[in-house]
This record gives C-alpha cells, sequence and structure tokens, in this order.
C-alpha cells in the first residue's frame, strides 16, 4: 500500500519535534542541561545534608539514576500518547501506523544524548575518568530504547482503545521513580528483594551506569543478560500487540 | 484488471457514546450496554477501470469519505472486499500533518516524507513545488504567518506533485483563489491525459462534469444510482429538490 522510505519519515518527525521544542525556547537546549543539573542539586542536598548518606560521588551517583529515568518516563509516556496526537494524520494519509510511537521515542533520545554528554563530562572532570569498559555504553542504551520501544509500541496501541492508558502510565512512572535506585545505592537493597530490581531494565541500566562510570568495572554478565532477554521479549511482544491492535484505530481514533 | 474493485462492502462503526474509556469497555465485557452501530456504507459494489474517472455525490454523511478511505487502505472493511490494483495517492484533507511552527519548506519535507516520497524524491522535486504553489517568497517564514489560502496552496502542490495512477480526491479542488484553482484543474486534467485514473468527491456539479465521465449516488451508504455524471447529478439534484419540496430540510 504505502511504499515510502520508512527511515526518512521517521527522520523528519524526530527533526520536526526536535525543531518545535526548541525554537519557542529562548534558553533552547539548554534547557535540557538544566533541569536534571536542578534535580540533582536538590537531591544531594536533601541525601547528604539531611539523611546523611555516604555514597561516594553521590551527585554524579544521582546523575547516573536521573538521566535513565527521566529517558524512560518521558519517552514511554509521549509514546503511548502519539497515536492520539496524531490522530488527523492517522485517519488521513496511508503512513505505517507503527512510525508515530517509534519516532516519538527516537525524539526523546536526542535529549538523551545532550543528557548523555553532560553525564559524561561531569565523570570526567569529577569522576575516575574515561575507562575501556565506556564501550558497553552503547550496548546498554541500545537495549534499553529497544525496550521502550517495545512499551511504547503496546501503550499507544491500547491508549487508542482505552483513553485511561496515559494516566495509568503516569501514575507507573511515579511509583517508578521510588523503585528504581535513583538516590539510593543498589547496596542499600536488601539480598531478597534484588532479583526483582535485576529484571526491571530501567534498574539494571542505573546499576550498570554506575558500575561503568563510577567504579570503573564492567557490567555484570547476569544482569546483562536479564536486560537482553527483557527487552527483545519487550519489543516482539509490543510489535505483535500493536499488529493485532492496528486493524481497529480507524474507527476508534 | 480494474484499479479499485469494492465487492458488496459494507462498513459500520462502533456507535456507544463515550467509548474509548476504561468503564466502557468493562460494561461491555459484562453485556451491560448493548452495542449500538452506526452504519457508513452498506453493501456497495463499483468499479473503476483504467483511464477513467469516477466522481461520488451525495449529501454529508452519506459516506463519500468512508468509501475514499477505505479505497485508500485507512480503514478495513466490515463485509465484503475491496481491491485495488496500482499505486495510489490519497487527498483527503490538504494538509494534515503541517505544524504551525515549521517554515513553508519544513512542512514540505516532512509532508513529503509522509505521503511516501524518499529524501532524494523530495529534493528534486522541491523546486517545482514551490514554483506551483506561487510561494516562493514565504517559503522560509513559518506556517502561523500564512493565510489559511497559502497554506492550502503549498498543501496542494506538494501532493499534486505525487505520481500514482490513481488520486483519491476529498472536496480539495475548492482550494485558494481562482487563479490557483484553474491552475489545479489544469493540472489534474493533464493527469488524467496521461491516462491516469481519478476517485472524486465534489459537491459542485461544475467540477463533477469537468473531470469525470461517470459518477455514482450515494444515499445513507447505500448507492442508489451509477451511470454517466450527467444523468446522476441531474437525478441527484432532482432527489434534493423534491425532498426540500416535501418540506425536509434536514436532509
Amino acid at each position: 500500500m504505502w511504499n515510502g522510505d520508512y527511515w526518512f519519515v521517521i527522520r523528519s518527525l524526530v527533526a520536526k519535534d526536535f525543531k518545535v521544542r526548541y525554537r519557542n525556547m529562548s534558553l533552547g537546549v539548554l534547557w535540557s542541561l538544566l533541569n536534571p543539573l536542578i534535580m540533582m542539586s536538590v537531591m544531594t542536598f536533601i541525601t547528604t545534608q539531611i539523611f546523611s548518606s555516604t555514597m561516594k560521588h553521590y551527585p554524579l551517583a544521582v546523575l547516573c539514576g536521573l538521566v535513565p529515568f527521566n529517558f524512560f518516563s518521558l519517552a514511554w509516556l509521549t509514546g503511548t500518547v502519539s497515536l492520539l496526537e496524531n490522530a488527523s494524520l492517522i485517519k488521513r494519509v496511508p503512513v505505517p501506523r507503527q512510525i508515530f510511537p517509534i519516532a516519538s521515542v527516537l525524539s526523546n533520545c536526542m535529549h538523551l544524548v545532550i543528557q548523555i554528554g553532560l553525564l559524561l563530562a561531569l565523570v570526567l572532570v569529577f569522576g575516575s575518568g574515561v575507562n575501556i569498559y565506556w564501550l558497553w555504553l552503547p550496548v546498554i542504551w541500545v537495549l534499553e530504547i529497544i525496550f521502550v520501544l517495545g512499551l511504547a509500541l503496546t501503550f499507544s496501541a491500547i491508549n487508542v482503545y482505552v483513553r485511561d492508558t496515559r494516566y495509568v502510565v503516569e501514575s507507573a512512572n511515579t511509583i517508578l521513580f521510588w523503585l528504581v535506585p535513583i538516590f539510593y545505592s543498589f547496596a542499600a537493597i536488601p539480598a531478597r528483594f534484588r532479583t526483582v530490581y535485576e529484571f526491571n531494565p530501567v534498574a539494571a541500566l542505573v546499576m550498570m551506569m554506575r558500575t561503568i562510570l563510577l567504579e570503573g568495572q564492567a557490567p555484570a554478565m547476569s544482569t546483562l543478560r536479564n536486560l537482553v532477554c527483557v527487552s527483545l521479549f519487550t519489543f516482539i511482544g509490543g510489535w505483535l500487540i500493536f499488529r493485532k491492535l492496528k486493524q481497529g484505530f480507524y474507527e476508534y481514533l | 484488471m480494474a484499479l479499485i474493485e469494492f465487492q458488496n462492502v459494507s462498513k459500520w462503526f462502533p456507535h456507544s457514546t463515550g467509548r474509548a474509556l476504561l468503564r466502557t469497555h468493562i460494561a461491555q465485557w459484562f453485556g451491560a450496554e448493548h452495542k449500538e452501530k452506526f452504519v457508513a456504507l452498506k453493501n456497495v459494489s463499483f468499479r473503476l477501470d483504467p483511464g477513467e474517472s469516477l466522481a461520488i455525490v451525495g449529501s454529508n454523511g452519506a459516506g463519500k469519505s468512508t468509501l475514499l478511505s477505505l479505497a485508500a487502505g485507512l480503514a478495513t472493511p466490515n463485509a465484503g472486499r475491496v481491491i485495488v490494483n496500482g499505486h495510489l495517492a490519497a487527498l483527503l484533507e490538504l494538509g494534515s500533518g503541517f505544524h504551525p511552527d515549521l517554515t513553508g519548506s519544513e512542512n514540505l519535507l516532512l509532508n513529503s516524507a509522509l505521503l511516501g516520497r524518499s529524501r532524494k524524491q523530495t529534493l528534486e522535486l522541491a523546486e517545482k513545488i514551490v514554483d506551483f504553489s506561487g510561494i516562493r517568497d514565504f517559503i522560509d517564514d513559518p506556517l502561523r504567518n500564512y493565510s489559511s489560502g497559502m497554506v492550502m496552496r503549498l498543501a496542494f502542490s506538494i501532493a499534486i506533485h505525487t505520481e500514482p495512477d490513481i488520486m483519491l480526491l476529498d472536496e480539495v479542488l475548492a482550494v485558494g483563489d481562482s487563479g490557483f484553482q484553474a491552475k489545479c484543474r489544469e493540472a489534474l486534467l493533464d493527469f488524467q491525459r496521461a491516462g491516469k485514473s481519478i476517485l472524486f468527491v465534489s459537491h459542485s456539479p461544475g467540477h463533477v462534469l469537468q473531470m469525470c465521465e461517470r459518477a455514482i449516488w450515494l444515499d445513507h451508504g447505500e448507492l442508489v444510482m451509477e451511470g454517466d455524471a450527467a444523468s446522476v447529478l441531474d437525478a441527484y439534484s432532482g432527489g434534493l429538490a423534491l425532498k426540500q419540496q416535501a418540506g425536509d430540510q434536514g436532509a
């Protein structure tokens, strides 16, 4: 039916999001940096001054948690609402539907690159510097993006039928903020809960970021294996669910 | 082989109030809410052969746009079969996907991608599209500064430069001032002279007669008449006049 250029469409949609977002801000890209820096300062203040935590490199450890979590929660949410926001296009232009959640997740990757840049710069200045294990970073991030793509496909399709879905996602994000080791360390988690954390891709990513950037070690192979399984499973599941549910998009949008 | 063929096609929509809420779905699982449906097309059959153009006439809500959506593959029929052979371009709504914060040329690129052109094709065509639209002076301004006529000019120019076998047009000829309208009609006539086909929805008898030899008349989802454009239009407007005489203003 539609035999266009997938990559060109996705690229154009991502470019649109980026331009639209930053054209209306006088500080532009700086906003992407300001938000995690302010959060980092506040959490560092509360945890070290009020709760007197002694975690090493505390501000950097928090940022290692904030950057993946911010990406995950925003990409999941914008992915979920992407079909509804493009309803007029979906009803009028026979472009493949899955490009909307995919483009919306990839738009968030533009932010992510900026924020990871900030994190790496801070690690270079205040942390332990570059090590060979940094080569793992692209691998774990690609796995995380695959995971979020799977979630975005699933939840955007469900959101067409059940509009309450976006609020479920918002609440889940709030809960997840506490369940991911952002402002506490993995070591503080009691042993009986650790397996659960290892199967949560966001928590796994935070742990691996800290292992690589702050401890200068290779990520644990068991965590990596879990991340691969969960990401692929979520993506394939999401793709199949989307394919099934897209039959009714025209009627329900 | 027909370019488009509808075989006993029916299409209906779920018609319950506030349908896309969790509450409604749960109520339906327990069978509490009886599912009403709105029938948009009832047992419609027709074919469009290569080289001919077909008009669809009918009052608002007769199912014309639903029929085009089915032909474009946007929706799937609930009964019957829709067969399409050939590359098809659907101009169902001009400018869907335009963003007011982007400039004319940025929108051109995005819209062209959505219509299925590659980056290379788009860049090759960009000059021609801008020329045709006649708004070269504004092409680097954000779309929010355009008049609605200018937006439509750009949208139509992007759309008309695809090279399909079949074009689906939904009321999109009433674009811009009379000079630009004449240009659009000329472009469409060129398209037809090249042996291509148009499936055409319009409320303007003049456009129908100019573009199409054949027409079908839809009323409340049913195909009431099929034949040469002039006699279908006669019957359709005759029917409207009769309804008005009968005082049925709601038709």
